[in-house]
C-alpha cells in the first residue's frame, strides 16, 4: 500500500519536473503578438535599414502604456525592420506601465527601452540613475528631426536620455461645421474673435438650453484634469511660454498675478452663465460632468464650441463625419494675434535603460522619419517628427494636428500637470480647480490653495 | 524562462506548478512523517500542515504590518526618519477626511442592519420569501464600482431646463420640484453616497440575521406568545435579544467592510465636494502621489480604528463557544 503511494507521489513529482523543464526549453519563442519573426510578405526593401546594421537575433524589450489595438498597431510599424536587422522585438504594453516600471527597474529587471507618456516619470528615473544617455546616432537623429521645445523635454541636465516619437495637440476648439455653416459663422483666428464669436451664438441661440461653450471635467479620481488643460492654455496664451515654464518649475508661486489673470481669463467661459455649459445646465453643472460628454453636446447642437484635445476624435459615436465639411471638426484655439501659436502638447518618450547596440538601433530607428511615417500611414496617432509627410495621417484632425506641429511659428510646451510633483499635478491641482468651478472659491483663492500644498 | 515569466500564460502556468510542487514535497514529507513516532510526529505534522498556511500569513499579513508601521515614521520615500508628522498631517489637512468617515463608519452600519433586520422579518416564512432575499442579495454581487457607476446615474443631474437623466431627478422634475445636485451640495451629498453602500450591504445583514431569526427555538417564540406578547413585543424582547451574537457580527463585519470602502467616493465624486474618506485619502497619498510616509500612516489609522471592532468581534466569539460548549 505505502509503496504504491510513494510511487503514485514519485510519478507525480518527476511528472511535474519534465513538464516545468520542457515548458523552459520553450522559452524565447512566439509570445502572442510580442515577438516579430516570421514576417510575412516576403522581403521588405531592406536598403532603407541598411544603417542600422544587422544583428543576429538579438533581443530588445519595450515597455510601454500602449495596448490593445494601439499597441497592435505599434509592432506593426516596426515589423519591417525587425525582419531587416534581425532584432527581435518585444513589446509589452500595460496600463499599469507607471506602477510597474518602477518596480521593474528597482528589482533589477529592467527592459531595455521603455516609452514614457510623461516627462516627469522619465526624469524621477533618471533621479535614480536608471536611465541610459541615448547614442550619438540616436542624439544626431534626435537633433535633425525635431524642435528644440519638444527634445528639451527629454533632455536632464544637458544630456539627451528620451526622444519624443508620437505626439498629441491639445489646443484645439471642436465644433460643428454644418452649424457654422449655416450660420454664417467664421473660424476665428485671435481670442478677441473668439469671445465675439460667442457672443454672436449667445445672441443667435442662446436660450436655457443652447448655450455658445460646453465643458466637463468630471472624470472619476481624476476629476478636475480638463480644468488644468484650460488653465495652461491660458497661460501660455495671456502670459507667454516663458513664464509658463517658470509657473511649471515653481520659480514663480502658484498664485502669481499672471496665473490669477490666466485663470481668471478661462473664468471668463467657465464662468459665464451666458456660455456655459450649454444642453446639460449652468456653470456649476460642469463640475460633475464627465468630459466627453460635453462634447456630445456639439452634435446635438445643444453648444457651438467645445475646447479639448486632438484625442477627442477617439470618444465619438462611430459614424460620426469628422472633417471640416463634415459633422464635426477643430480649430485651433487662437491665442491673443494670428500669428501667435502656442501649442498644448503631449507625447511619447522613448528612453534607455542600457547602451547595447541593438538598443540605441531601436532607438534610432525610432527616433527617424522614416519609422514616424510608418507609424503616421499605420494610423490613429501622429508624431511630433518634422519629417513626417501630413498626407500620411489617416484623419483630418490628425492632419491639422501635424500641420500645427510642423509649423514653424509653433511654440510647443508640454502639460504641466505632468512635469509638477504628483501630490499638486494629480492632487491639489485637480481639486482646487473644480472647488473653482464648482463656485468654492474664486481664482486667487483656488491657485493659493494648491501653491500653498507645494511640497 | 522568457515565456513562463513575461508573459501572463506563462506566469499562470508557472503560479500552477509552484503550487503543485509544493503540495507534492509536503505530502512526500508527510509521508515520511508517518515512519515516525510519539513527538516528533507531532512536531512534524504540525509543521507540515500548518506551517505553510503560517508562513504565508508572515509573509502576506504580519510583515507588511510591521513594514508599514516603520513606513508611516518615515519620510515619503521612506529615507529618513520623520517621527509623528505624518500623523499629525491627518489632524491638519486630513480633518475632512475623518469627519466624513466618521459619519460612515455610524450610518452605514446602522443603516443596513437594520434594513437587512426588518427585511428578514418581515419575508420570514412568507410566499415569496426565497425571490426576495435573492433580490435584495443582488446589490452584494455587483462591485464597488459598478455599484457607484449605476448611482452615479441615478443622482445624475441637469438644469432644470434641461431634461433630466438620472432617475431621482427625473421623478423630482416630474412631481414638480426643482432638480437637485445629490453629488455636489456637502453636507448632503456624504449622506447619499453612504445610501449606496447602505444598499450593498443590507443584503448581507439580511442573510445572516434571516438564518439567525429562524434559529430561534420555537419553543421559546410558542411560549412568549401563550403569555400574550404581541407582535412587536415579541420582535423587540424575544428575537432581537436572541439573535445578538449575530447582530453584533453583521454590524462589525459591515463596520470593518466601511473603513475599507474607497471606490465609492472615488468613482461617484472624484472625493471632490467635500466627500473625501479615510480609505479614498491613503489609496491617493500612497499610489497616487507616491508618498509613503502619510499613506502608510493613513493605514495604521484605520487599522487602529479596526482592532476594537475585532477584538469585540473575537470576544463574543469565544463567550458563544463557552455557552454552546
Amino acid at each position: 500500500m505505502t509503496t504504491i503511494s510513494v510511487r503514485r507521489a514519485s510519478v507525480g513529482i518527476v511528472g511535474g519536473i519534465a513538464v516545468a523543464l520542457s515548458l523552459t526549453a520553450c522559452a524565447g519563442d512566439d509570445l502572442g503578438g510580442g515577438g516579430t519573426g516570421g514576417g510575412d510578405g516576403g522581403d521588405a526593401d531592406c536598403s532603407a535599414y541598411e544603417q542600422y546594421g544587422t544583428f543576429d537575433g538579438e533581443q530588445v524589450t519595450i515597455s510601454s502604456t500602449i495596448s490593445d489595438q494601439e499597441g497592435d498597431q505599434l509592432e506593426e510599424s516596426w515589423a519591417d525592420f525587425s525582419e531587416c536587422t534581425g532584432i527581435q522585438i518585444e513589446h509589452n504594453g500595460t496600463n499599469e506601465f507607471e506602477s510597474q516600471i518602477f518596480v521593474q527597474v528597482e528589482g533589477g529587471n529592467a527592459p531595455n527601452l521603455a516609452i514614457f507618456p510623461q516627462p516627469g516619470l522619465m526624469q524621477r528615473m533618471q533621479a535614480g540613475d536608471y536611465l541610459a544617455p541615448a547614442g550619438d546616432d540616436v542624439v544626431a537623429a534626435a537633433q535633425e528631426n525635431y524642435t528644440e521645445d519638444w527634445l528639451s523635454y527629454g533632455n536632464i541636465d544637458g544630456t539627451q536620455y528620451g526622444v519624443p516619437i508620437m505626439g498629441s495637440v491639445k489646443s484645439f476648439v471642436w465644433y460643428s461645421p454644418s452649424a457654422f455653416e449655416e450660420n454664417g459663422y467664421e473660424v476665428p483666428e485671435t481670442w478677441d474673435d473668439l469671445m465675439a464669436l460667442s457672443d454672436q451664438i449667445s445672441a443667435d441661440h442662446g436660450s436655457d438650453t443652447v448655450k455658445p461653450w460646453c465643458f466637463g471635467i468630471e472624470s472619476g479620481g481624476a476629476t478636475g484634469w480638463p480644468a488644468t488643460d484650460f488653465l495652461e492654455d491660458m497661460v501660455l496664451r495671456e502670459a507667454g511660454p516663458d513664464v509658463y515654464d517658470q509657473w511649471v518649475n515653481h520659480e514663480i508661486p502658484f498664485n502669481d498675478p499672471q496665473i490669477v489673470a490666466s485663470l481668471e481669463r478661462a473664468g471668463e467661459i467657465l464662468q459665464n452663465d451666458e456660455y456655459v455649459n450649454g444642453g446639460i445646465g449652468d456653470t456649476r453643472s460642469i463640475a460633475t460632468t464627465a468630459w466627453s460628454d460635453a462634447g456630445l453636446q456639439v452634435l446635438d447642437g445643444n453648444c457651438f464650441l467645445f475646447r479639448a484635445a486632438s484625442f477627442f476624435e477617439a470618444q465619438l459615436p462611430e459614424g460620426t463625419e469628422v472633417g471640416p465639411d463634415g459633422d464635426i471638426f477643430a480649430f485651433y484655439l487662437p491665442a491673443d494675434t494670428a500669428e501667435d501659436q502656442p501649442l498644448l502638447v503631449a507625447g511619447d518618450y522613448v528612453a534607455a535603460f542600457d547602451d547595447n547596440e541593438a538598443t540605441q538601433a531601436v532607438q534610432a530607428y525610432l527616433a527617424s522619419p522614416e519609422w514616424a511615417n510608418t507609424r503616421v500611414s499605420i494610423g490613429g496617432v501622429v508624431s511630433p517628427n518634422q519629417g513626417v509627410d501630413p498626407e500620411n495621417a489617416s484623419s483630418d484632425v490628425l492632419r491639422l494636428t501635424l500641420e500645427l506641429m510642423q509649423d514653424e511659428g509653433a511654440v510647443a510646451r508640454f502639460d504641466g500637470s505632468d512635469m509638477m510633483p504628483s501630490e499638486v499635478g494629480a492632487g491639489t491641482f485637480w481639486s482646487a480647480l473644480t472647488d473653482w468651478i464648482d463656485g468654492g472659491s474664486d481664482a486667487e483663492e483656488a491657485l493659493t490653495t494648491v501653491e500653498n500644498s507645494w511640497p | 524562462m522568457g515565456f513562463l515569466l513575461f508573459s501572463k500564460n506563462g506566469q499562470l502556468v508557472l503560479a500552477v506548478i509552484a503550487f503543485l510542487a509544493v503540495l507534492a514535497i509536503l505530502l512526500l514529507v508527510a509521508r515520511f512523517a508517518d515512519r515516525m513516532k510519539g513527538r516528533g510526529q507531532t512536531v512534524v505534522m504540525t509543521l507540515v500542515f500548518g506551517g505553510p498556511a503560517l508562513l504565508l500569513l508572515a509573509v502576506g499579513l504580519i510583515y507588511p504590518a510591521i513594514r508599514t508601521l516603520w513606513m508611516s515614521v518615515m519620510d515619503a520615500r521612506s529615507e529618513s526618519f520623520v517621527g509623528f508628522s505624518n500623523y499629525a498631517y491627518l489632524f491638519e489637512g486630513g480633518l475632512t477626511a475623518l469627519g466624513n468617515t466618521l459619519l460612515w463608519v455610524v450610518l452605514v452600519p446602522i443603516g443596513s442592519t437594520l434594513i437587512g433586520l426588518v427585511y428578514a422579518v418581515l419575508i420570514d416564512n412568507s410566499r415569496f420569501e426565497k425571490v426576495a432575499k435573492s433580490l435584495l442579495f443582488l446589490p452584494m454581487a455587483i462591485s464597488f464600482v459598478g455599484a457607484g457607476i449605476i448611482w452615479k446615474f441615478v443622482y445624475e443631474y441637469r438644469g432644470s431646463a434641461q431634461e433630466q437623466i438620472g432617475l431621482l431627478n427625473a421623478v423630482l422634475t416630474w412631481i414638480g420640484l426643482e432638480p437637485l445636485r445629490f453629488l455636489q451640495d456637502s453636507p448632503w451629498n456624504t449622506l447619499f453616497l453612504i445610501a449606496v453602500m447602505v444598499w450593498i450591504e443590507a443584503g448581507f445583514a439580511m442573510v445572516v440575521l434571516s438564518a439567525a431569526i429562524k434559529a430561534v427555538p420555537n419553543d421559546i417564540i410558542e411560549a412568549a406568545r401563550l403569555d400574550g406578547a404581541n407582535a412587536w413585543q415579541l420582535f423587540a424582547r424575544v428575537t432581537v435579544p436572541s439573535i445578538r451574537p449575530s447582530l453584533v457580527v453583521v454590524l462589525t463585519t459591515i463596520c470593518i467592510a466601511t473603513l475599507k470602502v474607497f471606490d465609492i467616493t472615488q468613482t461617484m465624486t472624484g472625493a471632490e465636494f467635500n466627500t473625501q474618506v479615510l480609505a479614498n485619502e491613503m489609496y491617493d497619498w500612497s499610489f497616487t502621489f507616491g508618498d509613503n510616509g502619510i499613506g502608510s500612516a493613513m493605514a495604521v489609522v484605520i487599522f487602529v480604528l479596526v482592532i476594537p471592532l475585532v477584538i469585540y468581534n473575537v470576544r463574543q466569539m469565544n463567550k458563544n463557544k463557552a455557552v454552546r460548549g
